[in-house]
């Protein structure tokens, strides 16, 4: 029996979505990255935003989105991609602006143009990739670095009394008026990919319909800067990280009101 | 159609000069002394007329970086702040040079380093000709001696900004941000369409729309051999820049012995003490570069060409001199007078500074 035998059109389960090209992803074995990609490309095929997206990318791992997901977008300074979104929602209201950052360029370094284009209720999606490290510059400690983990500039450990506590953004976030929605997800086991793609898709449809600013963070791994394996950096990310980055939704004021 | 003259203010007629010139959206930061660009446009709310955006963000870096992400778009889009404040602006500028995006940014400068005064000054010279954030690049740089100028400039810096798709800076001073003048501003132009500017910038993020690629503005190019060629790119524009869009004015320089070159409103006091000068019988000539990058190098090398000496009087303590010296290339003796901290010097201390470098040097 041929290879063509066996894989035919009306066989297949799972393909690589129509909006990621196909150029090689840089992601190393194991990150995040590549499966929340995934779902932001067949988010925005699936609302019909293919012509309607615009993507802002963030300077860390994520910089290269714009070589995979198929949409128009913008590589911004580090940390300000909320800033850039806001002018470009503003300037252009029909169309569906995101973020894409990870936790050093949200949290750290682009922390003011956060809050405040959240605060000011910008109709954009802000997608952060938390996973406690800055990956790109070689595994340096970001704001959400956990308490006692390793990183190239805590070689001994995060210590609160020299480095501070890790910073749940999110909750930060929820906090202010002009968010709709803020969610905390993970994507290391399928059914949380598939809960993950559910809120990245209610983002998008909030962006659509003016609600305000939604807000997700993907809860992440990064084994090569944790320097785990793939599968130990998901047991890792459970155990540890969950309990200080508890999973499921802070805020979401586009829910329809519970009847008495 | 009569024109219509109206008194205001130089950072008032920015606003209103925008608006008129059909720009797209505006994101600015309170500072003194050039509020009133902020607070005009806000009063005048363009959203409602010409549908322009005005946003006051959190800081100057957001500023900057919202003009980066609108510029992006293909929107014409702008900005203004004062010295301290373009200081926290140079990285956005630097990406938008490095991105290729058209933008307008309006520097009304104040006395410097650091927090400095909130008087006039003209010590972002080096910041404003020179590059001002990191790598190689420049702005086209205009200096306004009028609030007409300040008004013109807007429409002007805009179309140099589109025509070779490169950020643009107005440099002004408080002096003339501040001081208020007879002003024409231009007729009202409608904002170009989505259509338009889809049209016009087919390298814009608009979204994917009509099936083209997808268009990406990103200034990171990781492979040594493109970024070099995408630096000889910039670089190429910049020398089309120079060939074409020198700008300067020049008073009395036919039969001058003497050359005062000056720019922005310093340049109207030097042609105050010029006239006292030629009243005592000293033939002095001004040059006012308008662009201050590109420079008006072959023109002060011309004029050179039949003085005996240059005096620079600039509110610094001496920045534009530089390049007066590489255009006359030590042919001809050229002196420096300033003010700094925010005093601006008077005609009388200009023809005194004159007099005692060139025609009576041993009286000092």
């Amino acid at each position: 029996m041929k290879r063509e035998d066996i894989i035919k059109p009306e066989n297949k389960v799972y393909s690589r979505p129509r909006l990621i090209d196909t150029n090689v992803m840089h992601y190393c074995p194991g990150c995040s990255h590549g499966v929340v990609h995934k779902l932001v490309a067949e988010v925005i095929d699936e609302l019909g935003l293919e012509e309607d997206a615009i993507g802002i990318a963030p300077v860390g791992c994520a910089v290269f989105a714009y070589n995979y997901i198929d949409c128009d977008w913008i590589e911004a300074a580090h940390g300000r991609a909320p800033a850039l979104a806001t002018a470009a929602s503003r300037l252009y209201p029909s169309k569906v602006v995101f973020t894409y950052q990870g936790d050093g360029d949200l949290a750290a370094i682009g922390s003011a143009e956060t809050i405040h284009a959240c605060t000011r209720g910008e109709n954009i999606v802000i997608i952060m990739i938390n996973n406690g490290i800055y990956g790109m510059t070689g595994g340096q400690m970001s704001p959400c670095t956990l308490e006692g983990a390793k990183t190239a500039t805590t070689p001994y450990g995060r210590r609160t009394d020299l480095n501070g506590f890790p910073l749940r953004v999110a909750n930060v976030v929820s906090l202010l008026d002009g968010t709709c929605y803020v969610t905390r997800q993970a994507v290391h086991t399928p059914a949380a990919v598939r809960k993950a793609k559910a809120a990245i898709k209610k983002a998008f449809l909030n962006a659509r319909n003016k609600k305000g600013t939604s807000f997700v963070e993907i809860v992440a791994t990064c084994s090569s800067g944790w320097k785990m394996s793939p599968e130990k950096s998901n047991k890792w990310m459970a155990e540890n990280m969950f309990a200080h980055y508890p999973l499921g939704d802070l805020k979401d004021t586009t829910a329809a009101p519970k009847e008495a | 159609m009569k024109d219509e003259i109206k008194l205001m203010k130089g950072n008032e007629a920015i606003a209103h000069a925008a608006i008129r010139y059909g720009a797209d959206g505006y994101f600015g930061y309170p500072i003194t002394p050039q509020s009133e660009v902020l607070e005009t446009l806000e009063a005048e709310m363009p959203w409602e007329t010409t549908g322009m955006v005005v946003l006051q963000a959190e800081s100057e870096v957001a500023s900057i970086n919202m003009v980066y992400g609108g510029a992006a778009t293909g929107k014409a889009v702008m900005t203004s702040s004062s010295s301290p404040g373009v200081s926290l602006m140079q990285e956005g500028i630097s990406y938008l040079a490095a991105s290729e995006l058209p933008a307008l940014i309006v520097n009304v400068m104040r006395g410097g380093p650091g927090l400095g005064t909130i008087q006039p000054s003209q010590s972002d010279y080096f910041q404003a000709t020179k590059g001002g954030g990191h790598g190689d690049y420049h702005l086209i740089v205009l200096a306004p001696s009028t609030v007409q100028e300040m008004a013109d400039f807007v429409g002007l810096g805009f179309d140099l900004a589109f025509k070779y798709r490169t950020p643009a800076m107005i440099l002004a001073d408080g002096i003339v941000g501040q001081m208020m003048e007879k002003v024409v501003l231009p007729p009202q132009r409608p904002r170009r369409t989505d259509e338009e500017v889809r049209q016009q910038c087919p390298w814009a993020v608009t979204g994917k729309a009509g099936g083209r690629k997808r268009n990406v503005v990103t200034s990171l190019e990781l492979d040594s051999a493109m970024m070099e060629k995408n630096n000889e790119r910039f670089q190429r524009t910049y020398r089309e820049i120079e060939k074409n869009e020198v700008r300067y004015e020049a008073c009395y320089t036919d039969d001058a012995e003497y050359l005062i070159v000056a720019f922005g409103s310093i340049a109207r006091i030097c042609l105050k003490a010029i006239e006292e000068a030629r009243k005592q019988g000293i033939k002095v000539g001004l040059i006012r570069p308008i662009t201050l990058w590109p420079f008006p190098y072959d023109a002060i090398k011309q004029t050179a060409a039949h003085v005996k000496g240059i005096l620079c009087v600039e509110i610094n303590a001496g920045q534009m001199i530089e390049d007066v010296r590489l255009a006359v290339s030590d042919r001809v003796p050229v002196a420096h007078f300033g003010r700094m901290g925010g005093i601006v010097p008077n005609p009388q201390e200009v023809l005194d500074a004159l007099k005692k470098d060139f025609i009576n040097p041993t009286e000092a």
